[in-house]
Order: structure tokens, then C-alpha cells, then sequence
């Protein structure tokens, strides 16, 4: 499936724009993660895989300037939903300060962190 | 050592006030000229602790979250945050890494070893049924 178009959620903390190409679901993620924004990229990013039935889901960190331990719930929680639905998940573009967060996870032994 | 800045705060427990938190310590210690990582450890940790005050202190119902600062002489900067919520009956194992009460949440239960990575010096007091304050130190810069 090719071109489903992509479609945006603004709010304030958080930005986030999605597109669906060739089976794999790429989420672009602007701005800061923490429990509050968590939780609205967790609904919505759920809600587009469950209809979408990506291959593979790709978070692209490369605009998250900020990120407490919640994006590791995040991304543990999304890692878990993929495995169920046979898929995979990737986390991509990470930035340094982000990475630090996810160091002291046990998330590096996944292999989903790019 | 000399206390040379302070602040207080104080906002209901809402999860978007962990953004305003943060915000405000950012703003608080900004002139110490802090580094780009020093700020973001602060950031962090300030972020982690008014979530366990949402999250878990007033887990289920809502109160007031307080945060006072202060900046010393020597620029250490020290954070208190404080709830009057559920506190905690065995600090010492919730301080354990992974360990958590809210799973359903995705709670990676990461919050203390970030709060203790990110800062010089973290303490917990608690009491069941009175809350919790955690007072977070990190020196910015050299003296």
C-alpha cells in the first residue's frame, strides 16, 4: 500500500506527523516526550496500527529535544504490540541527550534503537 | 553554604505541569549559565519526580505538587519536591530500578536511577499517607 498521505496531531508539547509506505509506519516525533505526551503519542500511534497493520513501525526521534523515562515505557509498551501483531519496531535518529535515557534501560538489547 | 537564589512553586497535579516544572527550574537556574547537559539533567530529573508525585503520590485523586529551589554560593543548585499523597512504605525498593506499581501505565520504573544518574545527590523521605519529598543536588559548573 503506498500513499495513504500522512496527517498531523498538534499539541502543545508534542508534534507528531505520521506517514504509512510500503507496509512500514514512520511516526515523526517533534518536541518532548514525558508521562503527559507519552500518553497522547501512545493513543494515537496505537490507533494507526491497529488499522494500518504495519510490518514495521519507525520512531523517528530526530526532533525530540527532551525525553524522560517515560519514552522508555513508550517504547517498551510499542515493542511489545508490534511482537504481538507479528511486526517489528525501530527507533530511529536518536540524539544524544535522548540516548542517555534509553542507556539505562535494558532497551540497547532489543536491537530496536538505531 | 550561602543561599544566594530561591523560588517556590506550587501547581495541581496535573501531567501538564511537568512541562511547566521543568520549564521553570530551566528558567530558575539559567543564569549559572549551565551547560546544554547540565540543564538537561536537571530537566530530567525535576521531570521524573513531579511525575512520581502524579503518577504515584497522588495516584487516583489530585492535590498539589510543591517544588522549591534554591542556588548556593558555590552553585550548587537543590530541589525539593514534595506531595502530600499516598508516600511510600519501602523506600528503598522503590528506589530499585525497574521496579514499579504502574505497569498498565507503561512505567518503566526508571524514574529514581534518573533522578540519581542525572543529579550529585538525590533523597527520599516518606511517610504512608503523608507524601513524599525528594530533594535533588547537582553542582553547575565549577565554583
Amino acid at each position: 500500500m503506498i500513499g495513504m498521505g500522512h496527517f498531523y496531531i498538534s499539541m502543545k508539547v508534542i508534534h507528531m506527523k505520521t506517514e504509512f509506505q510500503n507496509g512500514v509506519l514512520t511516526a515523526y516525533l517533534d518536541g518532548e516526550i514525558d508521562h503527559d505526551s507519552a500518553a497522547k503519542i501512545r493513543a494515537h500511534v496505537d490507533a494507526s496500527v491497529q488499522s494500518l497493520k504495519p510490518k514495521l513501525l519507525c520512531l523517528d526521534f530526530s526532533r525530540v529535544g527532551f525525553m524522560d523515562s517515560s519514552g522508555v515505557g513508550l517504547v517498551m509498551g510499542r515493542y511489545r504490540t508490534m511482537k504481538l501483531l507479528g511486526g517489528m519496531l525501530r527507533v530511529i535518529n536518536i540524539p544524544d541527550s535522548v540516548y542517555r535515557v534509553f542507556a539505562m534501560s535494558g532497551l540497547e538489547g532489543l536491537g530496536v534503537l538505531r | 553554604m550561602k543561599t544566594i537564589n530561591e523560588m517556590k512553586l506550587s501547581f495541581p497535579s496535573k501531567s501538564r505541569n511537568e512541562a511547566f516544572a521543568r520549564a521553570a527550574v530551566a528558567a530558575f537556574i539559567a543564569a549559572l549559565d549551565p551547560t546544554v547537559s547540565e540543564l538537561s539533567d536537571l530537566k530530567t530529573a525535576v521531570s521524573e519526580a513531579v511525575t512520581n508525585c502524579i503518577v504515584h503520590g497522588y495516584r487516583r485523586t489530585s492535590g498539589t505538587v510543591y517544588l522549591t529551589g534554591k542556588i548556593t554560593e558555590d552553585n550548587r543548585v537543590i530541589i525539593k519536591i514534595r506531595d502530600k499523597g499516598v508516600g511510600i512504605a519501602d523506600v528503598k525498593q522503590a528506589m530499585e530500578p525497574l521496579f514499579t506499581t504502574a505497569p498498565e501505565e507503561e512505567r518503566a520504573g526508571l524514574g529514581f536511577a534518573v533522578m540519581q544518574s542525572f543529579c550529585d545527590r538525590v533523597r527520599v523521605s516518606s511517610k504512608p499517607e503523608r507524601g513524599t519529598t525528594v530533594t535533588l543536588e547537582k553542582q553547575i559548573g565549577h565554583e
